[in-house]
């Protein structure tokens, strides 16, 4: 592919025409390609989602909507968890590991770059086929098409008695098909970690990022195979006969749970882990200052990890364990807050005495903070089993979880695509734009999930289509829904900055933000074989070695 | 189905004025009204005030740092490089791990207390089971099935009286909630689960299914009628009775027996002895229809037969095709029992 120099200064290919193109792209095992194309397909099924919950929310603005009936709602909230949890969440950070980890190691590629292309197209087809079954799935009449069991699919209304029809099957063979392509670029991310780190770059010089990829990394191997599993004895119980979930042949409703959970809360840390990993990027160089605490934060982090394992029934006190399992639950539960908080307390640190930038991505990271620190805190209370009793299944657990992912995942992603576009693409996004984008999402976030924690507290359950009036909910659900007017302009402002900049976006160079990581060393965007000399680092912020001859890094590890 | 539901938050209000009963339709768990979901509160309290605190202490924090270290003009210089400090890394571990073991012991307590507690002897004992959509209640030591709203009486300072509830489930899993009244609690098929309540005041409470349970989980409406010892002996003794048989519907109880209805639905003294849908021996009695989606009026029970797919899609009684005088004959008998 030929390349010229504009004199913008800029780097561009040659127009090759669009079949070509496309082919190039198709075939690539490229990782920094990879990683573009896990980031754009996981904004789309993004955007789907979102339409999907701006529908829901149009549903529940006012008391017995007559937007959608109740089929069609329960599809939307099965196929919006679904989607957001394994097809946006979990290809996000594979994107953000498959771009960034092998640049800030110093290394040329993934260590499988082919595995790397067979997992990218294992989530997508895994994708495409949960919304195939829109269109494929069938059902009893009026019950049929997409899958309608929720994205836990409590047992036994997964059982055959209960979905009937071929749309809950789309929604088993979709997750563990993407989560084989999970599975394979996890795999790789702790391959290349472990054996491709350019010279000088030991473990405990790594950029926090590549650590906490590492643990996420190492979660996804030990989480995806209870879930697997899972899948497969449901499976079988559909149809051949099994009976592992099946309540009316002596199987256990309370085992898929377990099963379930065992995955569903480390996964819950396998997507707010890149978030914290960009957040201890972002903040150190808006900062001007080293992460606080480099060593307990991976400690932290490792800590999490380990944890994460061992909450699980959290989900499910009001299953109706015995007290002695709840307590245990309670405490380990709670344990989790200690490392959580020693990582919001190392940012506060690492920002505290510095000389604070506040450019968007390191706006988002702020809000990231103030309202991480909030989804902890009501976490707390909901770790508090008895309190969990009241809350848990009610719109508060809406607003806490939609807290961790949209107020604390999603905004450092959000600061992630600002702070990394313009190494990808050699352009800088707008900076206006992107505090218009920011605000935005601001208003819209609290004005929904702040007003959808008290719906709970005034006993609002989840997963209703529809409610009555004079329950106490009515003003607390149309402000929620004139909410998402908010974060859907927000969105609209992210596209549109991102298709201007890609045009005429400001030229970045190779390190806009004057970082330190390795990533910042060579071109935006990258070329293909990232360094041509293999960089030699001899501390945990290279290019403040080099930036600061006179007072380096290395002299004080 | 609009006409039907325009009224409803009319009617949270109506039926209970119906039945002399105050309707407490807002489930605020910070407005208890039994010693479970008073436990609770104070718990909530508890934990509640200690994240306030950790909240404005590190709010504060971040907006102290935000306001201070904002870069000031473009001086160019970097600020001085900390790496860390071991001392207030261990002070940020070590306060955490003591919130944290205080919090444990306050919930083990509650978690104890409210899980543990064992029935005394002469407790009321109901079984709720479960269905896609609607709410099964046995009073075994009374003789009592009914559906959907569940009668107990009021417990006062003199007579406690807590309710033994014993959950089970025919089909998918569902959950018991009642905010006011008690945390909830899942009926899960295949096992038994129980929870108990106390209410302290009379009236009638809204809750329902917080376990999503399919088509119509929305309207899994769950309606609990707390009354004066007195009130609640004389309902009882209505449903002990045998179901109303009056000699003047004699054509339209045939009519009613001989149709598909008693596939499903019970009336006791006759051959109706169906058990996938609610028990009607005493239908009259109920505040509402179709587990709390509509209230009990003539109107709405003749339309509730006629076709209740219109009223609550996708519940599993289908439009049964009756004619209009088989429709008027059902209704006519339905209406006969008291």
């Amino acid at each position: 592919m030929a390349t010229t120099t504009y004199a913008d200064g800029l780097e561009k290919t040659e127009a090759l025409p669009v079949p070509s193109k496309l082919h190039e792209w198709i075939v690539t095992v490229d990782h920094k390609r990879l990683g573009i194309m896990y980031i754009a397909t996981s904004l789309f099924f993004f955007a789907v989602a979102g339409v999907l919950a701006a529908l829901m929310r149009a549903q529940l603005a006012f008391p017995n909507g007559k937007v959608l009936p109740p089929e069609v709602f329960n599809r939307l909230f099965t196929v919006h968890g679904t989607t957001m949890v394994f097809l946006v969440g979990m290809p996000f950070f594979a994107g953000l590991a498959n771009y960034l980890v092998p640049l800030m190691i110093g290394a040329r590629d993934m260590a499988f770059p082919r595995l790397n292309a067979f997992g990218y197209w294992m989530f997508l087809f895994g994708g495409i086929l949960l919304y195939f079954s829109y269109v494929a799935g069938e059902g009893l009449a009026g019950h049929g098409t997409a899958p309608d069991v929720g994205w836990f699919a409590y047992a036994p209304l997964t059982e055959r008695a209960f979905s009937r029809g071929t749309s809950t099957d789309y929604w088993i063979l979709s997750i563990v098909i993407s989560g084989i392509g999970s599975t394979a670029s996890a795999i790789n991310v702790i391959a290349t970690i472990m054996s491709m780190r350019c010279k000088g770059m030991t473990l405990a010089r790594m950029p926090l990022f590549v650590w906490l990829m590492l643990v996420v990394s190492a979660m996804v191997v030990m989480a995806l195979p209870p879930l697997t599993a899972a899948q497969m004895m449901l499976l079988l119980d559909r149809y051949l006969g099994a009976h592992f979930f099946d309540t009316q042949a002596g199987g256990s409703a309370v085992l898929w749970q377990h099963f379930f959970w065992l995955f569903g809360h480390p996964e819950v840390y396998i997507l707010m882990l890149p978030g914290f990993a960009c957040a201890s990027e972002i903040i150190p160089v808006f900062s001007r200052k080293p992460i606080f605490g480099r060593a307990a934060m991976i400690g932290a982090t490792v800590a999490i990890g380990l944890l994460a394992v061992g909450v699980w029934a959290h989900h499910m006190f009001a299953v109706g364990l015995s007290s002695s399992s709840n307590i245990f639950f309670v405490a380990s539960t709670m344990l989790v807050g200690v490392p959580t908080g020693i990582k919001i307390f190392n940012w506060l640190g690492t920002m505290y005495g510095g000389k604070l930038r506040f450019d968007t991505p390191m706006l988002f990271c702020v809000a990231f903070l103030f309202q991480f620190l909030i989804a902890g805190l009501t976490g707390v209370m909901m770790a508090a089993a008895p309190f969990d009793w009241q809350l848990t299944d009610s719109y508060f657990v809406v607003a806490h979880f939609h807290y961790v992912l949209l107020g604390g995942l999603l905004f450092t992603l959000f600061g992630a695509i600002y702070y990394w576009f313009p190494k990808a693409t050699g352009r800088m996004l707008n900076e206006t734009l992107g505090k218009w984008h920011f605000w935005l999402l601001v208003v819209g976030f609290h004005m929904t999930f702040d007003t959808l924690h008290f719906a709970g507290i005034l006993g609002m359950p989840r997963r209703i289509y529809t409610y009555a009036a004079g329950r106490g909910w009515e003003g607390l659900n149309l402000l929620a829904s004139i909410g998402v007017i908010f974060q859907a302009v927000a969105v609209a402002c992210l596209i549109w900055n991102i298709i201007r900049s890609l045009r005429q976006g400001a030229p970045a160079g190779n390190d806009p933000w004057d970082a330190w990581t390795l990533e910042w060393a060579t071109t935006s965007p990258p070329p293909e074989y990232n360094f041509a000399v293999e960089p030699r680092v001899r501390s945990s912020r290279p290019l403040w070695d080099l930036k600061h001859p006179e007072d380096p890094d290395w002299k004080y590890e | 189905m609009n006409s039907f539901s325009r009224v409803i938050g009319l009617w949270c209000v109506m039926t209970g004025v119906a039945l002399g009963q105050t309707v407490h339709p807002v489930g605020n768990i910070f407005d208890p009204q039994a010693t479970p979901a008073e436990s609770v509160y104070h718990l909530s309290l508890l934990v509640m005030a200690v994240c306030a605190a950790i909240f404005f202490v590190v709010a504060g924090l971040l907006t102290f740092t935000i306001v201070r270290f904002r870069r000031k003009g473009n001086d160019g210089h970097e600020p001085a490089q900390v790496y860390g400090s071991n001392r207030i890394e261990v002070a940020w571990t070590v306060i955490p791990i003591l919130i944290v073991l205080v919090l444990t012991m306050a919930t083990a307590r509650v978690v104890i207390a409210l899980q543990n507690k064992s029935a005394p002897k002469d407790a009321l004992q109901v079984t709720v089971i479960g269905h896609q959509w609607w709410w099964e209640f046995r009073y075994q030591d009374l003789g009592i099935v009914t559906a959907n709203e569940l009668h107990v009486p009021v417990s006062t300072t003199a007579k406690q009286s807590p309710i033994f509830l014993k959950l089970e489930s025919a089909d998918v899993a569902h959950s018991f909630w009642v905010p006011q009244l008690s945390g909830k609690t899942d009926l899960i098929p295949n096992r038994t689960n129980t929870m108990w309540i106390d209410p302290r005041q009379e009236g009638t409470f809204l809750g329902n299914c917080a376990e999503y349970c399919g088509m119509q989980h929305a309207n899994m409406l769950l309606r609990v009628i707390v009354q004066s010892r007195e009130d609640f002996e004389k309902w009882a003794g209505g449903q002990k009775t045998e179901a109303a048989y009056d000699s003047d519907i004699q054509v339209a109880r045939a009519k009613f027996l001989s149709l598909s209805c008693v596939n499903c639905h019970s009336v006791s003294g006759t051959s109706a002895s169906g058990t996938f849908g609610p028990d009607l021996s005493h239908l009259m009695s109920r505040g509402t229809l179709g587990s709390g989606v509509i209230p009990n009026t003539p109107e709405n029970l003749r339309a509730w037969v006629k076709d209740p797919q219109v009223i609550k899609p996708g519940n599993l009684m289908p439009n049964m095709q009756l004619n209009a005088r088989e429709l008027d004959e059902v209704v006519s008998y339905l209406s006969s029992l008291k």
